[in-house]
């Protein structure tokens, strides 16, 4: 009984099979990155970055046709585009960060628009452009799972200065040759992350798999290793929920999925009903 | 004397051009809402229209988004072709925006609709109703009457159109019987990607299932997509047909699993370009029947 309830449709399927492997990939590789885009008071760069490579996608679409390798090239591209002219602009004027990425995104955006339309009806590209969580096939799979290993390889060699960028960044850049970098290969990662969940499993899943967990363990843990680990299970644990119900009472898959990592962040959001103080001390200590 | 030489030049140019205008008047200006319409359009009106088509070849007429010229197109027509049954629900909306006071033709009327499987936002109504070649008559005569309300003077020549391709019709509609009289009754089932065969699958007695809704909006469910692979097992169904608008990854996973092949793309609410296998609506419907039975014939 309870094996039917949980297990037997993943045993059954193979395209459920498919879906979970995608999305524990995307948990994988997305969520830590998440985590930091939080502790960085950036959680809707991903929700913009990821209208925001829509040209990039698009052109690579219409260069290439349906190649996965162009599309995400495309998006990289664009992304980090937009990513260098918005720091630069916000060191250049008085344009706060999140002001000007606003900006760029919204253009970008609507260049994008403008290039799928150029190819006849706006509508069915998207549909071609953006994947389905039930429709993962074995391209879509290998480049979600690639991008996964990839992320988690630089989260391995760029955990410190990450950590210490994300506290404080001028000291990270005065102690280390990595600093520079390291928010520009950050920044390379979150988008590499957006644009490869953005085949597999469609615009939502890409950046609610990024962000909502990481929304839900910062309620629950000060200690950033744990954050990351709870984040990435909430992640997991959501995915097989959201697919689980999906299959049992009918209702599509990716929203679903979403929704349940919303439950979870509503759920911690009451147990967490309390003055939160010294949010940064235990990374400190961690540094120390 | 600027202005008396200026008229007189007119007048020369009118008295010049009188009979000419008279002779051949401009041809009429004539909107389809889309492709397959279109090519039905300029099948009866020919030389005498000026046709332009809103959704061209290979783009989905249900959720199509109009763009300012197509207002200014619109505004400027002597005449608009619709399909009707719900088919554009974003055509109210336009013509009222662009302004047109001409005449609606749908081309659908005096059809009774089938109703829908499920789901529905087209009133429940299924508007694909070219699928069958027997209500493609019913538009031609529709379309013909409207053009000879519209320009008279061209009646006989859209009369002549008319009857060449109403043999057409009934010839390709007496070959394409014949073609699919010869599938066995356990050889009739075939899955698609979205509902749009319903007209079809009455008049050739097959079986259509789609792992969506009607439209191409609506995301799948886990459980349908489940429900669609054990129905194709349960009824050794052989074959799978993706749809020119729709991504077809879903349906591939969905054949790669149980066990079905891919057998070909179907031509739904869009006609291919003008030189691919469905350029026009008879080619078109062709190109269907003669896909399916290669895929439902083969061992």
């Amino acid at each position: 009984m309870l094996y039917d309830l949980l297990f037997a449709p993943f045993a059954d399927y193979v395209f459920m099979q498919r879906a979970l492997v995608g999305t524990w990939a995307m948990a994988l590789g997305a969520t830590p990155f998440g985590v930091f885009l939080l502790l960085r008071r950036m959680s809707l760069v991903g929700d913009a970055m990821a209208h925001a490579i829509l040209p990039g996608i698009a052109v690579g679409y219409l260069l290439a046709g349906l190649s996965l390798t162009a599309m995400t090239l495309g998006g990289l591209v664009v992304g980090m585009v937009v990513a260098v002219l918005t720091s630069m602009v916000t060191r250049l004027t008085r344009l706060p960060e999140d002001a000007s990425l606003a900006a760029f995104y919204l253009v970008s955006l609507a260049l994008g628009v403008l290039i799928i339309s150029s190819k006849g009806s706006s509508v069915d590209l998207v549909h071609v452009l953006f994947g389905s969580v039930l429709a993962l096939n074995n391209a879509a799979l290998l480049l979600v799972a690639s991008i996964a290993t990839l992320s988690m390889l630089t989260l391995a060699v760029l955990y410190r200065p990450l950590v210490l960028e994300c506290f404080d960044s001028a000291y990270c850049r005065s102690v280390s040759t990595f600093g520079v970098w390291t928010p520009v290969v950050f920044l390379v990662m979150v988008v590499l992350n957006l644009v490869g969940g953005f085949h597999a499993l469609g615009t939502l899943m890409a950046v609610g798999i990024m962000i909502l967990p990481a929304v839900v363990a910062r309620l629950w843990t000060q200690q950033l290793g744990t954050m990351l680990a709870l984040a990435v299970t909430v992640a997991m644990l959501c995915s097989w929920l959201g697919l689980l119900m999906s299959f049992h009472f009918d209702l599509p898959s990716g929203p679903t999925i979403i929704l349940s990592l919303g439950g979870m962040y509503i759920l911690s959001a009451l147990f967490a009903l309390r003055p939160q103080r010294g949010k940064v001390d235990s990374v400190r200590q961690f540094l120390q | 004397m600027l202005s008396q030489w200026l008229r007189c030049c007119l007048l020369l140019l009118l008295v010049t051009w009188l009979p000419w205008v008279h002779a051949e008047e401009a041809p009429l200006k004539a909107v389809a809402t889309f492709s397959i319409l279109g090519d039905m359009v300029k099948a009866v009106g020919g030389e005498r229209i000026q046709l332009t088509t809103l959704v061209g070849a290979d783009s989905d007429g249900h959720v199509y988004q109009p763009t300012s010229a197509d207002a200014k197109t619109v505004a400027q027509a002597d005449i608009l072709f619709v399909n009707g049954l719900g088919f554009e629900g974003w055509l109210e909306r336009l013509v009222e925006a662009s302004g047109y006071k001409g005449k609606v033709v749908t081309a659908t009327e005096g059809i009774t609709g089938l109703p829908l499987a499920d789901g529905d936002n087209h009133g429940g109504v299924d508007p694909h109703a070219w699928q069958n070649l027997a209500n493609a008559k019913t538009y031609i005569q529709n379309i013909t009457r409207a053009l000879q309300d519209a320009d008279p003077v061209g009646s006989a020549v859209y009369a002549i159109n008319r009857d060449t391709y109403l043999q057409q019709l009934a010839a390709l509609e007496q070959q394409l019987a014949e073609t699919i009289g010869k599938l066995p009754e356990d050889r009739r089932s075939v899955v698609t990607s979205h509902d749009a065969f319903g007209y079809f699958a009455a008049a050739y007695q097959l079986k259509f299932l789609a792992p969506q809704g009607i439209n191409t909006e609506t995301e799948a469910t886990a459980k349908d997509v489940a429900a669609l692979i054990e129905q194709i097992r349960a009824e050794k169904i052989t074959a799978v047909f993706v749809e020119n608008m729709v991504s077809p990854r879903l349906l591939e996973q969905i054949a790669a699993e149980s066990g079905a092949t891919v057998g070909g793309t179907l031509y739904a609410d869009a006609l291919s370009p003008a030189d691919g296998v469905a350029g026009t609506y008879l080619a078109m419907m062709k190109h269907n029947i003669e896909t399916l039975y290669q895929a439902l014939a083969a061992k």
